[in-house]
Order: structure tokens, then sequence, then C-alpha cells
């Protein structure tokens, strides 16, 4: 047993309200510079939809993540044996197209334009070249279906259904979406890690947080191509990779990320997982319909006392064992089965899990009347008549397997039903508890889940052990010389090298 | 005083340079160590000037190192004609191509605005040299045959008596100006190593070979 702590969250889209307060709160702290002005470390989209950068969930193009090959894990970019082919031109790397020419407008028109007859305008303008630029896309060109002609209609996910589903999916009649706000997972087994050939990505053996070096980084390019969820940003100007750094300054000192912190939803939570690293290599290899069992069976308990022991002597402090066992995220993920991973299929075991969203539940109604359910059968009846099909949910989160996402949804309508059989009482009780029975919930645990959903206060969302003193990096230097730097552990301008 | 200069002291301050200030900017300022793509913003014209230009120099640059290692196994291959013909046309070949990328990778970098707005200028001093230097090379290559033995038989060891500290200029003196300006522009782009993006090719990240998939570091034991 090799025991580590990963700092670890669950984002409940149920919850998302798709504001993009979090995407804000990301970039006016850390990307709103030269070259990452395009970079989204946090972003929101609309599912179906084809997200940021374009497609980026289809690794028949953009070769991300892990493959089997020989029994192993392999990434799917390159390997060592042929990572030189690819070292001049990357044939697999997205442009700045894929992702969007950032722009602003060209505001001092407004007070210098000379007078004439008509209104003096701000036009747009490239923030790379300066020159007027005809917008043609944007970081969220797609929110809310806009144009899902286009985008909606090629969301990779589709492939997964069937065409009626499509087609019914797509028509105006019966259009579903719902929100899925990303970050970098910070993965067990990172593929921008292992592709890096520079080896200046790397993760912290305190908490698991993925970072890349500032100073080693080389600009090869191979992590943005090998993160099968695209989440290193390429800087065209200072010509270094750049991705989220679980804004770690934060979290070393016990508080909540930005992006968390700002979520107006609240649907975010971070917390410690322990894993068991000897079990990422087996665990990888297993079959897409154990994906999401082997991913659990890596996240160890935290009370059991041989784990607590493998995790002292890793160095994992009392403290951190503590917050382990106080974790949000082990609960939704492990004790409750309600939190998963985002295409599991690609094999890098994210540290990030989603709930998903149950959406609009369709009741039966009779003369305006929703009539509530009689049965355990009919309190799950909906799941199959929804407008979001399971198997495009299943692609999402069920590396195409609709077992562990139905397990999910139905105990979240349990939950629901039970709920309103309690507060409201227009539900039989014998029908909401046999819903909890065949959903593989107590009434204990309905309970603590529909709290720490609803009731949940910033102690309940947010269990971070701050770092010890010693382990912190804001300690050692003063944070107001980072200022316009390059970031928290070297002082340097960000300038471009000659 | 003046060939003194051209052949003994400033390959010797080129040199010099180039290493000193390759190591003092690596140590001071690694953060400005990258290969500066610009494939981000532009990549359909780059596919055709980086991927020739990189298969073609490294190939004529291999060829230079070979020659400059085992200097009298090459003049023995090239005293079979087939050979050396063999040897000529291949050297030929890679130049060419070599040519043709780097004139792609200039108008590449005169005609994209997104490119040009990452440019400086020692990005086109570094461009212009380097086409001179193909140039110069493929010229003499045609006008001087067989410049395969003659670089083993005369600038070779004009090479070598650099790197033994007791130089020989003669040896370079009495060739036409043509490889003499070949000489002069290699080692002026030596100079500018550590000027300008070049040093990209001192960080190739050879160490992937050997080093482990995953990479952890611990913060409090400072360790790998
Ligand atoms: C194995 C060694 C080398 C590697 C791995 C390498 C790699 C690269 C890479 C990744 C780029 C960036 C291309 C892009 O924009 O995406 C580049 C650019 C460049 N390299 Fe190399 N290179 C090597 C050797 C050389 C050598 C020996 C020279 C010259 C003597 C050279 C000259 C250049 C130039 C001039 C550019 C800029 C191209 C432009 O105008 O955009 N490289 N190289
Ligand atoms: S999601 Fe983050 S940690 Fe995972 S491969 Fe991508 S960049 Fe690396
Ligand atoms: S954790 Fe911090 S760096 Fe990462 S996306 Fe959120 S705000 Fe940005």
């Amino acid at each position: 047993m090799d025991i580590r702590s990963q700092i670890a969250m669950v984002f409940h889209l149920d919850k998302c309200i798709g504001c993009h307060t979090c995407s804000i709160a990301c970039k006016n702290v850390w990307t709103d510079r030269k070259g990452a002005d395009y970079m989204w470390w946090n972003n929101v989209e609309t599912k179906p939809g084809t997200g940021y950068p374009t497609k980026w969930e289809d690794q028949n193009e953009y070769k991300g993540g892990w493959i089997i090959k020989n029994g192993k894990l392999e990434l799917r970019l390159t390997s060592k044996g042929k990572f030189l082919q690819k070292i001049f031109y990357q044939p697999d790397l997205p442009t700045m197209d894929e992702y969007y020419e950032p722009w602003t407008y060209r505001y001092e028109d407004l007070f210098t334009a000379p007078e004439t007859d008509d209104q003096p305008t701000a036009i747009p303008i490239s923030k790379v070249t300066g020159e007027y630029i005809d917008i043609e896309a944007g970081p969220n060109w797609d929110d809310d279906l806009g144009g899902s002609a286009l985008y909606a209609r090629n969301d990779p996910n589709l492939e997964a259904m069937t065409e009626e589903q499509r087609l019914q999916l797509l028509s105006i009649e019966t259009l579903v979406m719902f929100y899925l706000p990303r970050i970098c997972n910070h993965c067990a087994n990172p593929a921008c890690v292992a592709a890096c050939p520079s080896g200046a990505i790397y993760k912290r053996g305190e908490d698991g947080i993925v970072l890349v070096n500032q100073n080693v980084c080389r600009g090869w390019r191979y992590c943005v191509s090998a993160c099968p969820y695209k989440k290193v940003f390429y800087n065209w100007s200072t010509g270094k990779s750049e991705k989220c750094l679980l804004c770690y300054p934060r979290v070393e000192t016990g508080q909540a990320p930005a992006c968390f912190h700002s979520c107006v939803g609240r649907i975010r939570y971070m917390g410690v997982l322990l894993y068991d690293a000897d079990k990422i290599q087996e665990a990888g290899v297993r079959p897409d319909e154990e994906l999401v069992t082997a991913h659990r069976e890596m996240l160890m308990d935290p009370f059991d006392p041989a784990v607590i022991e493998a995790a002292k002597k890793n160095g994992v402090t009392e403290q951190i064992i503590k917050a382990a066992q106080n974790s949000p995220v082990y609960k939704f993920v492990k004790e409750w089965g309600l939190a998963l991973a985002p295409h599991p299929e690609f094999r890098t075991f994210p540290s990030l899990f989603y709930v998903p969203a149950l959406g609009p539940v369709t009741y039966s109604v009779e003369n305006g009347v929703a009539l509530n359910p009689t049965s355990a059968d009919e309190i799950f009846a909906p799941l199959d008549q929804a407008r979001l099909p399971m198997s495009y949910l299943a692609s999402l989160f069920g590396a195409g397997q609709e077992a562990p996402v139905r397990y999910a949804m139905k105990k979240m309508m349990a939950i629901r039903t039970w709920k309103r059989a309690v507060t409201v009482g227009d539900v039989d009780m014998q029908v909401a508890l046999d819903g909890l029975r065949e959903a593989d919930c107590t009434t204990e645990q309905a309970e603590a889940i529909y709290r720490l959903t609803s009731l949940c206060n910033y102690e309940d969302r947010f269990v971070i052990p701050p770092s010890h003193r010693e382990q912190a990096v804001e300690v050692l230097t003063n944070p107001l010389e980072k200022k316009g730097a390059a970031g928290f552990g070297f002082r340097e301008q960000p300038v471009r090298g000659a | 005083m003046l060939d003194k200069f051209l052949w003994v002291g400033f390959p010797y301050i080129a040199l010099a340079l180039a290493v000193v200030v390759s190591i003092l900017r690596f140590t001071w300022k690694p953060f400005s160590y990258s290969s500066l793509s610009s494939q981000f913003l532009e990549n359909k014209q780059l596919f055709w000037g980086s991927g020739l230009w990189h298969w073609g120099i490294l190939w004529v640059l291999t060829g230079h190192l070979v020659a400059f290692l085992i200097p009298r196994q090459i003049l023995a291959w090239n005293s079979a004609p087939f050979r050396l013909y063999l040897l000529e046309t291949s050297g030929l070949i890679m130049a060419l191509l070599a040519l043709v990328g780097v004139v792609a990778l200039m108008v590449r970098r005169g005609s994209s605005s997104r490119v040009k707005a990452v440019t400086s200028t020692m990005d086109w001093v570094l461009l212009c040299l380097l086409l001179l230097q193909v140039t110069t090379g493929i010229d003499t290559a045609l006008r001087y045959r067989w410049g395969s033995s003659w670089y083993a038989s005369n600038a070779v060891p004009y090479l070598w008596s650099l790197l033994l500290l007791s130089p020989r200029p003669e040896l370079i003196q009495p060739l036409p100006w043509l490889p003499k300006i070949h000489i002069l522009s290699g080692f002026s782009l030596i100079l500018i190593i550590p000027f300008t993006r070049l040093v990209h090719f001192l960080v190739v990240p050879i160490s992937y070979y050997w080093r482990k998939p995953q990479v952890v570091i611990w913060n409090r034991k400072g360790l790998r």
C-alpha cells in the first residue's frame, strides 16, 4: 500500500445555474495576462455541446489520455520510442482557432473619433495582432444551446445514442441541457505529466496538485495534446504551458480556491481522499465496464487502521487524515456512490467528480395536478422517460456504462420523493421508503445527502486541512512581490525569451 | 591581421560567448529557455517550414559532425566515385530540404499576422543568418567539388586546431570567398545562440528516454 493524500473535488451539477462566476473569478486572479488571455482554466460548458476547445472529448482527433497496449497503459499521443517524431511539429495540437482568438474593443475611438453624422463605435480588435477582427467564436459560443445546430449536434457523446434519441434530443419541443463546469482534474494518473518530455509537470506529493514548473517547461506542448480534458494551455506569448494550480496558495492556508469560493450555486465541494498509488497501474488496465469500480477501489477508507498506518508512513499528517475522515468528497464518491468522474475511459483517474444532473423530472399530470407515485417503480419511471437519455450521461460519466449513472440518479430520485413525503406529506410514506430501499439508501443516509446537498455551509463543503507552515510555499516568500509576475514560486516577470 | 581576427580571434570569441552566456542564461533566466513555438498561432505553413527545416538541417549538421570526428574514414569512403556521389547527393538533398524549410519559415513569419505578433528582431536576424548559411553551403557544394572531401581534408584540421588551442588559420586563408563566408556565418550563428531562440536545441529533452512516467515532488522532503 502506498497511501497518498489527494485534495479532491465534487461538483453537484443539479445546482449549477451556469452563471460563469467561477470562470470570472479564476480569470481575474490568474489569467488576465498577455498570452493567457484566451485561457479559461475554469470554464462552464453547455451540454450537449462541443465545449472548449471545440470537441475536446474526441480523442480520435486530439489523441489525449491513455490506452491499453499489450496489457499496459500507454499514452495515446506518443511513447518514449516515438516522441521525437512529433517534436518539430505537433500534428495533434489544437490551435488558437479551436479555442478562439481573444479580443477587446478599441474603446478610445469612442472619445477620439472625429465629429461626423454617425455615432462612433468601438470596433473589436484581436488581442494577439491588435488588428480588426471579425469575431467568429468565443469561449462560450454555444452557451444555453445557442447555435445548437452547429454545436450541440456535434457533441461527441451523441455517438452513444440512437438516431431517434438524437433527433429527439435536438428537436425544439424536447430540448434539454445542463451545465458542465470544468477545471483541471488533478488526476491520479495524469497524462500531462507523463507526456512532458522535459519533466516540467509534476504532482505534489502532499496534496496531489498538478503543477507546471515554468522554469523547466520548454514549450514542447506534449501536455496540451496529451491531456484528454484539454486543461493545459499554451501561453502563446511566453512560450510556456500553464494550467489550473488549484489556487494552491489558498488551499495551503485552508481556504477554498477562487472558483470554489465564488460559486453562487454552491455546487462545489472540496476534501481529502486517501488513495493507494500502488493500485493505479492495475486499475488503469481494467476494461471499460469495471473502470468506475476500479477507481473507487483505489480510494481507501480513512477509518481503516491499516490505511491510517500506511498513510502516516508516507508522511500524511494526523490533521490530513482527520480531514479525510470528514471529507465531503469521500462521502459523495465512495460512501454514497453519487459522484462520478468525467470520461473515466480516458484512464487518468480524475480527482474531480460530478453528481449528474437529474434535470427536469417528468411526473405524469392529470387535470393540472401532478400525480404522485403510488409505487416504488413509479418513482423511477421518469428516469427512462427523461429527455436526456441515460446513454448520454453514461457516455459522459460512465465510460459508456449506464449502471453507475442509474444508481446515482435513482438514489437522488428516491431521496426527493422521500423528502417530499416527510415535508409536504402528499406522497405515501411507505412508497417513499420502498423507493429508498430500492435505491440502496437508508433514511439516515438520505438525510445526510439531503443536508450536504441543500443545507451545506462553507465548513461542510470545504474541509481543507491547511498545510503545515513549514510546507506552505506562501510563507517562504512575500506574496506581494508576485503581483504581475509569473506566479508563486519565482519572481521574474513573465517575459518572452529571445 | 584581419585574417588572424577572422580565423582565430572571432571563432574563439564566438565559442566562448556561446558557452558562457548560454550557461549564465540557463542559470539566471531559465524561464527564457523555450522552443517559443508558434504552432498554436499558425500551423499549416509551420508543418512545411519546421518539418523540412529541422529534418534537413539536423542531417546536414550530423554530416558535418561525423566528418569532424572521422575525417580519414570519410576520405576513404569518398575514394570510390559511387560512394562519393551517394554522399554528395544525399547531403545536397538534405540541404535543399533545409533551404526550402527556412524560406518557408521566413515567408510564414512575414505573412501571418498572428506570428508577426510574436516575432522579435532577433528572430529575423537568426532566420537571415540561417538562410545565408544554408545558401552559401549549397553554393559551395555545387561550385567547389567535392565539398565533402575538402571539408574533411582542410576544414576539419582547421576546426581541430581551434579546439586543440593551436590554431592554424593558414588552412583557411587560401580558400575562395564563398566557403569563407560559410565559415564566418557559421561562427556568427554559434555566437548568437545564447542571444536567440536557438538555445532551444541545447535543451532537447532526451532525458524523457529514462525518466519515470510520473513525476511526484514532495515540498516537505524536497524530493522527487
Ligand atoms: C533536435 C534538435 C531540435 C529540436 C527538438 C528543435 C525543436 C524546435 C521546435 C519545437 C521549434 C518550434 C516550432 C514551432 O513554432 O512550433 C523550433 C523552432 C526553430 N528551430 Fe529548432 N529544434 C532543434 C534543432 C534546431 C537547430 C539545430 C536549429 C538551427 C541550426 C534550429 C532552428 C530553429 C529555428 C530557426 C526555429 C524557429 C522557426 C520559426 O521561425 O518559427 N532548431 N525548433
Ligand atoms: S486534467 Fe489536469 S491533471 Fe489531468 S491530465 Fe489534464 S491537466 Fe493533467
Ligand atoms: S482552482 Fe483556482 S486556478 Fe483552478 S480553475 Fe479554480 S480559480 Fe482557477
